[in-house]
């Protein structure tokens, strides 16, 4: 579905993302993993067109990503983007007026799931009622890849588990979904891929489950294993 | 359900699923939930959900019915062999556990008993 090939960008002298080959596969979620600084909101950047690679391509159903494919890839960064004296019926109406494939009923049944009522103004938005209308409002639109820059960050167990459902409810057969998180064991049980990155390389990209059957180890276990020695 | 992350998901979804058929609380021959339900009950992922029914089906704990869906055995043969092979797997663990203790097996079975009578006198 999605191929990032020999991906490249530089920010003067640093290498945000350094040669990073990889392919997504639709009916897969995947977790994307990293200290701070090891690539991966530059990488989801480039591949939702909003960073320019300094060099590589990325393809998505074989053709460079473009107009075309911003369409079918939904990005949820992790900087609020919300005008304060909307409330969130506007936000979605704010939305569906920007995205075609962007789902009014989709949202108020997001919404309703996440117990979020439509009436209440953004700025009265607690963090986790925040966090869980940033995923709403990505997951209303009927794409084909999502990607979500840390969708639990900062927020309480019970926002978090709200949130996990409704990844969980958006998965399909042929669409995909990619999370970035510090909060790794929030992943565990929901994503069946991981891909780890370090100083903008790729690390390795591996099966959980084939993961804990052979080496016994969980993808926590793994991410100690990789940045142990890493200051975060 | 809390899950051991270092033990894959699907095995412990497939053994809370068969105790569940033990208990009686999956009643034989139901209709079990489709794999969607099943990854968002269990908070897991889609593709484990589906991985689930896979060894349940290999064991000839489920059986998925074209068009309609996962059902239950309805063999009390089945159930009955699970229930027993788990058991077996327990005093497998728990042997294994004495032995390093230095107990033989009589003296594990003697301590199993007077413990047990003791806790329930």
């Amino acid at each position: 579905m999605l191929e990032s090939k020999d991906l490249v960008k530089n920010y003067g002298s640093k290498s945000a993302v350094n040669h990073v080959s990889l392919t997504l596969q639709p009916g897969h979620i995947y977790a994307i993993l990293g200290p701070n600084g090891s690539g991966k909101t530059t990488w989801m950047k480039m591949v939702t067109g909003l960073v320019r690679p300094t060099s590589g391509t990325i393809l998505f159903e074989g053709s460079p990503i473009g107009i075309d494919s911003r369409r079918h890839i939904a990005y949820m960064s992790t900087e609020p983007y919300f005008y304060t004296f909307m409330s969130i019926h506007d936000v979605g109406q704010y939305y569906a007026d920007f995205f075609e494939d962007f789902s009014m009923t989709r949202y108020a049944d997001l919404m309703q799931q996440m117990d979020l009522d439509l009436k209440l103004k953004v700025k009265t938005l607690s963090s986790g009622m925040m966090a869980k209308l940033k995923v709403g409002v990505t997951l209303a639109r009927d794409a084909r890849l999502y990607l979500l820059d840390e969708p639990f960050n900062g927020i309480d167990l019970l926002a978090r588990d709200a949130i996990r459902k409704t990844i969980l409810e958006a998965a399909q057969p042929e669409k995909a979904l990619l999370l970035s998180s510090h909060l790794v064991e929030e992943m565990e049980s929901i994503a069946d891929t991981a891909i780890f990155l370090s100083e903008g390389k790729l690390i390795e990209m591996r099966d959980l489950e084939e993961m804990r059957t052979q080496d016994g180890i969980s993808m926590t276990e793994r991410y100690r294993e990789i940045y142990g020695k890493t200051e975060d | 359900m809390e899950f051991n992350p270092l033990i894959p998901i699907w095995l412990q979804v497939e053994t809370d699923i068969k105790l569940n058929m033990i208990r009686g609380t999956i009643a034989p021959g139901s209709k079990l939930p489709g794999g969607r339900d099943l990854a968002l009950q269990y908070t897991i992922n889609p593709n484990t959900a589906a991985r689930v029914y896979q060894e349940l089906e290999k064991e000839g704990l489920c059986q998925t019915r074209r068009g309609l869906g996962t059902f239950a055995t309805d063999e009390p043969e089945k159930i009955r062999q699970v229930r027993e092979d788990m058991a077996k797997n327990a005093i497998a663990r728990f042997m294994a556990e004495l032995k390093d203790l230095g107990y033989t097996k009589e003296e594990a079975i003697t301590l199993l008993i007077e413990t047990e009578d003791a806790n329930h006198a």
